[in-house]
């Protein structure tokens, strides 16, 4: 067993420049798909059919057609038609894409869910569309979607795992890398599993504070800054609304 | 003020408001009573824009308000006069709708900052003395979530008269509010109706609440008007047997009227 | 940088080549490995929620720990984790087994959240009945839960057909890697990868309507 992890504490800096490029194929492939979920979901919740029909259509498609698919794709048949993309630009978009169509559907859902009295509230006060979206709807729609953006965004981490075979050196391809002297079972068992495993932990422990930030500025639950203070916790108040 | 000229509105098949005509003054305090289904509501968010007629005209200011009459045909006005006219309204609604991301004096001053194109300063100096007001000064910084119903009624009352509307609708805005409150949120709009000028038009249950405030009753039954008098008249001698057997359910006293307190 | 390759045009002949191969793929590994794969995710998943409910606590707690690290880590990590530590069985076997149970960590939230969603009264009226804790839950919880999860039990099997395409992290020559093994042979990929494509799209988008409407349905008929 010594000898095993002596082998992965060789392997470290790879190890480690592999969990930066799923770091960072994880966090730009977020950001693509919350940038295009936004405006997808915005679209389809939009009454008008010219918006309404073509994001359905590219939620729809993405949604239907594999990530691994799309990525595969973009990386071989995207420069046939003379689109060289970077791998790792190819990878992002893949992912921005497949989890954005997801996301999209998030977005438009929760947009939706907003209690009717406060689109009602924004007519009665002559807010203007952008306005109405922009101030009062989004950021209680916002805190509405968290958790299931959450849950995607671990999605999306998962799915990066398959880009070594467009030439990105990732976490699991540098696992596979260094199997054959640390031997299989403990690279991908332990080592493998127990990193990914706590990435996740860390992407769901922050969305748990962005969750409770946007739930404190809808009146709900205590403050993030109070979570975070080193002083005791003060005691529950009664009467708060949940 | 207000002008409703045949004005017809149907959920699909189901026809809630048919050939209804009345108009209300500037100033009057017009009260609308019936049972319920009988399509008061419908007429407030008709005025409000919330819906739209499937006939008929309404007129606000003596201006058509969604829909205008035009070589004979009936067209819909652009949003950009729509939108103008609307600013001339205020709504209270029954279940408050304040914006839960937004403290109570940011409730009240987005409308006039972002609509009416106010300075946060100024806005905000007017919705403090709109916050004095109604009683509740010291909230200016509260989320809505952490007030009582009858507090965050008197803050929507305080937001709908930021914007100084001309005409208030106030949709049975004590109904959610428990019994020993609802005291309170009246007395406001007692005191608003007694120290401004402004039309409003008002669907309550609260019959007392509709003799010291209006001046004029509407009652409604099946989407039409089946009877009309002033209150005092109203309460203590309805014509229409519709009317009494309303009253009668409603204030429970052997001959339909109520006595002042 | 690549000069424009032949393999820019579409081409009928090679689309018509790859097809046959593509679909055999398509139905021998593709749809099997999810047909099982679903089965097992449901039951597992059912097993799963009822002994976090029901076994001791200790117990319970390490099901649910281990059940979400599954959940969060990649699918493809467990294929390699199980193919060289059951290197007795075949690919297909690991990636049906695998499959099965990485879904039935997100099954098993779904089976709970329906657990839960009986109404409490179900339950006294069995304690007022004396009935058995066998028969509570195999007359009463489980019939009433199950309902509310068969939508969600068909939308994880979507995914999972979607995801089949990690099989190939094994050496299984599913819908992609066959077309990826095509396009290896014979410098063409536009078809095989488009093809692949589309075969995803008309199998995926007509079911979850259909799962879709039956969700609605269900929700109709409480």
């Amino acid at each position: 067993m010594d000898d095993k992890f002596a082998a992965v504490g060789e392997a470290m800096p790879r190890l480690l420049e592999g969990l930066r490029v799923t770091v960072e194929l994880t966090i730009l492939g977020a950001i693509a798909a919350f940038i295009l979920a936004v405006i997808l979901g915005l679209a389809a919740a939009s009454p008008t059919k010219v918006w309404r029909i073509p994001a359905r259509v590219i939620i729809e498609f993405f949604r239907g057609t594999s990530l691994v698919v799309q990525i595969f794709w973009f990386f071989f048949v995207l420069p046939l038609l003379g689109i060289d993309l970077h791998p790792l630009v190819a990878g992002v978009l893949a992912l921005g894409l497949n989890y954005g169509a997801y996301a999209a559907e998030v977005v438009r859902g929760s947009i939706q869910s907003v209690p009717s009295g406060q689109w009602e509230a924004t007519t009665a006060l002559s807010l203007g569309p952008v306005q109405r979206m922009r101030r009062i709807i989004f950021p209680q729609a916002w805190a509405l979607m968290i958790p299931s953006l959450s849950s995607l965004l671990i999605h999306l981490m998962k799915g990066t795992a398959i880009v070594g075979y467009i030439t990105l050196a990732d976490f699991t391809f540098q696992l596979d890398q260094v199997k054959r002297v640390s031997g299989t079972l403990f690279t991908y068992g332990i080592v493998g599993m127990l990193g990914y495993f706590l990435f996740a932990l860390l992407l769901t422990l922050a969305m748990n504070l962005l969750e409770r930030q946007a739930k404190h500025k809808l009146g709900q639950g205590t403050s993030l800054r109070r979570i975070l203070s080193p002083a005791p916790a003060p005691t529950t108040r009664a009467g708060g609304i949940q | 003020m207000i002008e409703f000229r045949d004005v017809e509105k149907a959920f699909g098949d189901n026809v809630v408001l048919h050939d209804l005509n009345f108009s209300v003054q500037q100033g009057d305090r017009v009260t609308l009573i019936g049972p319920s289904g009988s399509g008061k509501t419908t007429i407030l968010r008709l005025v409000m824009t919330l819906e739209e007629a499937t006939d008929g005209y309404i007129f606000v200011g003596g201006e058509p308000l969604t829909h205008e009459e035009r070589g004979g045909k009936r067209v819909e006005r652009s949003k950009k006069d729509q939108k103008r006219i609307r600013q001339r309204i205020g709504m209270v609604f029954q279940q408050f709708n304040l914006f839960p991301n937004m403290t109570v004096l940011e409730n009240i001053i987005e409308a006039p900052v972002h609509v009416l194109g106010q300075s946060k300063a100024e806005a905000g100096e007017k919705a403090r003395l709109l916050l004095d007001k109604v009683g509740l000064s010291d909230k200016a910084d509260a989320h809505p979530t952490s007030l009582s119903g009858g507090q965050q009624q008197r803050v929507a009352i305080a937001r709908a008269l930021a914007m100084d509307p001309e005409i208030l609708l106030l949709d049975e805005v004590t109904s959610a509010l428990d019994p020993e409150i609802v005291g309170d949120v009246l007395a406001i709009l007692r005191n608003i109706a007694d120290t401004t000028d402004i039309t409003m038009l008002i669907v309550t249950h609260e019959m007392q609440f509709a003799r010291d405030v209006s001046n004029r009753v509407l009652m409604f039954d099946g989407g039409k008007i089946v009877e009309e008098a002033a209150p005092d008249v109203m309460f203590s001698s309805p014509k229409h047997q519709r009317t009494k057997d309303f009253l009668h359910a409603v204030l429970g006293d052997a001959d339909g009227t109520i006595g002042t307190h | 940088m690549m000069g424009i390759p032949a393999g820019l045009d579409w081409d009928w002949s090679t689309a018509a080549d790859v097809l046959p191969t593509l679909l055999t793929q398509f139905l021998k590994v593709t749809l099997l490995v999810t047909a099982l794969g679903t089965v097992i995710a449901a039951i597992l998943g059912l097993v799963i929620a009822m002994a976090m409910r029901l076994a001791p606590r200790p117990i319970a707690a390490a099901v649910k720990w281990i059940a979400n690290i599954i959940r969060m880590t990649p699918i493809i990590i467990q294929l390699l984790f199980a193919y060289y530590a059951f290197l007795s069985l075949d690919a297909i076997t690991v990636g049906v087994i695998v499959f099965g149970i990485h879904y039935s960590t997100y099954m098993s939230e779904v089976y709970r959240a329906g657990i839960d969603a009986v109404p409490r009264g179900q339950w006294e009226a069995t304690t007022a009945l004396s009935m058995s804790m066998r028969r509570t839950w195999m007359a009463v919880i489980i019939p009433q839960a199950l309902r509310a999860t068969i939508p969600a039990l068909g939308n994880y099997a979507i995914s999972m057909f979607k995801d089949t395409p990690f099989l190939l992290v094994i050496g299984v020559v599913e819908l992609v890697n066959a077309g990826l093994i095509y396009g290896g042979n014979t410098y063409r990929y536009i078809e095989p990868l488009t093809l692949v494509g589309i075969i995803f799209l008309l199998a995926s988008y007509p079911t979850s309507l259909l799962i879709g409407r039956l969700e609605k349905r269900l929700a109709y008929n409480t």
